[in-house]
């Protein structure tokens, strides 16, 4: 039932779509028919409390996959904790190449699909964590502190389409101005042009995704000031072009050929 | 003296005012309570005229537990904690009185308009009051985790439109000592604040002109400005969904009774206890008194006005009695306007020496701002109507001097609203009066009500829920330091 309800906040795409939590499965019963349980807790207390009840939960269920790791940073390092972190949310990490005679490959860590991972990283508590992919993770503000406060030297982080990453996320970013370079947010469906601009603090950027974020409401314009705002870094984003509309004689196939 | 007084009437609250209400009870005046249902069987019986009961279904209820006088965001954050912290499901029965349920700003004489709609919105931890700055950590994680707060099953999620870009004042030679000792208490209260030198300033934001800043303070996290209508909405259903009955109406009146005391050492001493509340009904003469257990004074601007109603400042000048509440309201502006050559998207919420502040509004190179003016520049309070010349005489230059892209700019549209000022010492009150023992106070902010009231709220939800402050100890903030003299002054008002 858990992935099921993840699938229809998916399905419904838009960044104000993730509808009430305790409603049962289909992407349209939001908006076209009720359900049983939505009718009887109109007429019945019980029902209703039952209903906030299932909402409560699934908020904290949320809550407890990201909770801190204090105690393992404390007895295993900076490094271990956000590795394992990453790697329980079902994420990628790599290690730092220079130090890569310690490993047999210098391949992303990856959990396999029972969500098993190597254990060797263990053993290696001095090693900076270089990259970090969690991508699809179910990584909040509450997961993010277990993120770039651990992790100092990360270089490259890649958020694409995480669905619980929003604008308080990206504030948190700053803690890694010096080391990041590349940063994907593409896909992020609570991201908005209001998280961007606090990107500002990332001046070792060199390349920065923004492409594909529906909750940016002018994606053009936000990709202008964004390039404004951080000069040495290459942003990929939308076409600027988009959003321009088209002189009434043009052809649609003579769209601006100017495009990053 | 009376300080002895003061310790009595708060320590022997803390035993017998912990509000865990029991239903029924015997109620005062039970007499008139008999002759009125005697009145109504004789309507039931036969052989006698059949007059319909007087259908009351529009007039608040006759027994509320607490009345919060106000319903802008103070009022509504108090309701809501009360309803969150009570003990068992149904346990308090909260009334909420407001004048304007719209919100809007209505550019008519006398207008009654809450200061929540209009405000620019921001939210920052630079304080030097340790309270306050805790008061903003808390409002900032109530914010992050607002849906969490104001899940309503069914309805949409509430999007507040924050805008985490940090906070940034400036100081000239003589305040820098103030400031950077500020930022060490904030930092060690946990608010993420930097320090940056006029170089580093001049680095990092290369629009600004730093002539005459010495120092400045920059949030990294945590500051910034919301929507603060969408969450009011959303506290709005909340609320509602929560049980508490909102009323557009208007409280003219209280009915008091009072009893004397005699403190240990043996003088006397008169509280007051407010018994009824009249709340008259919107354009009509109607009202309805109703009974209640406590009042939550939560009316921002207006707050004095209805301690006046209470009694409050009734006495000798100079007593316990006499001292009134000292809050008012004060008219503040809010220019928006346009500047293409204007800052970028990293703008944070600036704050200049000179008093001027603005922040960016969306994507679209425009900018809201203001100016806190001096005792004697004060607009006028009686109306909302904008000054224009304002902006030109006195917001204007100073931001060319600031900012000197802003040059070029042009004026869009301006609002006026209004501060609940309190003129002792511009930080607020809250918690009870100590003679009228049922009076509870969250208001006199002065312009940062908005961004404290989930911790404002959960502070007074404690003192009539327990007795005392259980989280945040705002003590500094009781009333009955306008008595004592103790001014608690905040370093920067915006």
């Amino acid at each position: 039932m858990g992935f099921l309800r993840l699938g229809a906040r998916e399905w419904n795409g838009r960044a104000r779509g993730i509808r009430s939590m305790s409603e049962p499965v289909t992407p349209d019963s939001s908006r076209k028919k009720r359900t049983l349980l939505q009718f009887l807790s109109d007429y019945f207390h019980d029902i209703h409390a039952l209903r906030e009840y299932l909402l409560r939960k699934q908020i904290l269920k949320g809550n407890r996959k990201n909770r801190s790791f204090a105690d393992i940073q404390e007895k295993y390092g900076p490094y271990v904790t956000g590795a394992l972190f990453i790697l329980k949310q079902g994420g990628a990490v790599k290690y730092d190449s220079c130090h890569e005679r310690m490993f047999q490959n210098k391949e992303w860590i990856r959990p396999n699909e029972h969500g098993h991972f190597p254990t060797e990283f263990l053993e290696f508590r001095k090693v900076p964590v270089e990259a970090v992919d969690a991508s699809g993770c179910a990584i909040n503000y509450q997961g993010m502190s277990n993120l770039p406060v651990p992790l100092k030297e990360l270089r490259f982080l890649s958020l694409q389409r995480c669905p619980n990453v929003d604008d308080w996320c990206l504030s948190r970013l700053y803690l890694l101005a010096d080391s990041l370079q590349e940063l994907s947010l593409a896909g992020c469906p609570q991201v908005s042009e209001r998280g961007l601009a606090c990107l500002h603090h990332l001046q070792s950027l060199r390349r920065l995704d923004i492409s594909d974020l529906p909750a940016v409401s002018h994606p053009g314009l936000t990709q202008i000031l964004v390039e404004e705002m951080l000069p040495h870094c290459e942003v990929l984003g939308t076409d600027w072009a988009q959003g321009l509309k088209l002189e009434p004689d043009q052809q649609p196939q003579n769209t601006p050929a100017v495009s990053p | 003296m009376f300080r002895k007084v003061l310790r009595i009437g708060l320590d022997s609250g803390l035993s017998n005012r912990g509000l865990r209400t029991r239903r029924g009870g015997f109620t005062l005046d039970w007499d008139a309570k008999v002759s009125e249902f005697k009145k109504k069987i004789e309507c039931i019986l036969p052989g006698k005229q059949w007059e319909e009961p007087y259908d009351t279904s529009h007039l608040p209820p006759k027994q509320s537990d607490v009345v919060i006088v106000g319903g802008g965001i103070l009022g509504l954050s108090v309701a809501f904690w009360l309803k969150k912290l009570e003990n068992r499901r149904g346990a308090i029965r909260v009334l909420v009185v407001e004048q304007d349920h719209t919100f809007c700003v209505c550019f008519s004489q006398y207008s009654r308009a809450s200061s929540t709609g209009p405000s620019v919105g921001g939210i920052w931890q630079q304080f030097s009051v340790p309270e306050n700055v805790q008061l903003s950590l808390f409002s900032i994680n109530f914010l992050r985790n607002i849906n969490e707060y104001l899940a309503v099953v069914d309805a949409p999620l509430v999007d507040l439109r924050f805008n985490p870009s940090g906070c940034l004042l400036l100081a000239s030679e003589k305040d820098a000592a103030t400031l950077e000792n500020n930022v060490k208490m904030q930092r060690q209260e946990g608010a993420k604040v930097c320090l940056m030198s006029p170089e580093q300033l001049q680095n990092k934001f290369p629009w600004i002109n730093t002539e005459g800043v010495a120092l400045a303070s920059y949030g990294m996290e945590d500051e910034g400005w919301f929507d603060a209508w969408s969450l009011l909405q959303g506290l709005r259903r909340k609320v509602q969904s929560m049980g508490v009955l909102l009323y557009q109406g208007e409280v003219t009146s209280f009915i008091t009774s009072s009893s004397q005391m005699q403190t240990p050492s043996g003088e006397q001493v008169v509280l007051r206890r407010i018994n009824k509340v009249h709340v008259k009904m919107d354009k009509s003469l109607e009202y309805q008194p109703v009974e209640c257990a406590a009042v939550i004074n939560a009316a921002g601007p207006w707050s004095g006005q209805i301690a006046e109603l209470a009694g409050i400042g009734k006495g000798l000048p100079g007593t316990l009695q006499g001292t009134k509440l000292p809050v008012e309201p004060r008219k503040r502006y809010v220019h928006l306007w346009h500047c293409p050559q204007g800052p970028g998207l990293e703008t944070p919420l600036v704050a200049d020496i000179s008093g001027v502040y603005f922040r960016r509004e969306g994507l679209g190179s425009n900018y809201l701002g203001g100016y806190s003016p001096t005792e004697e520049e004060e607009p006028d309070p009686t109306n909302l109507e904008v000054d224009h010349d304002f902006f030109q005489n006195k917001v204007w230059p100073h931001l060319v001097q600031r900012v000197p892209s802003f040059k070029t700019l042009k004026v869009q549209r301006a609002w006026a609203g209004y501060y609940d000022y309190n003129t002792f010492d511009q930080n607020g009150v809250v918690g009870p009066h100590p003679l009228v023992v049922n009076m509870y106070f969250a208001t006199g902010f002065s312009g940062r009500g908005l961004q404290h009231a989930p911790g404002i709220g959960r502070a007074v939800a404690e003192m009539v829920l327990d007795g005392q402050f259980n989280t945040i100890d705002m003590s500094p903030f009781l009333f009955t330091r306008f008595y004592l003299g103790e001014k608690l002054q905040e370093y920067n008002i915006l």
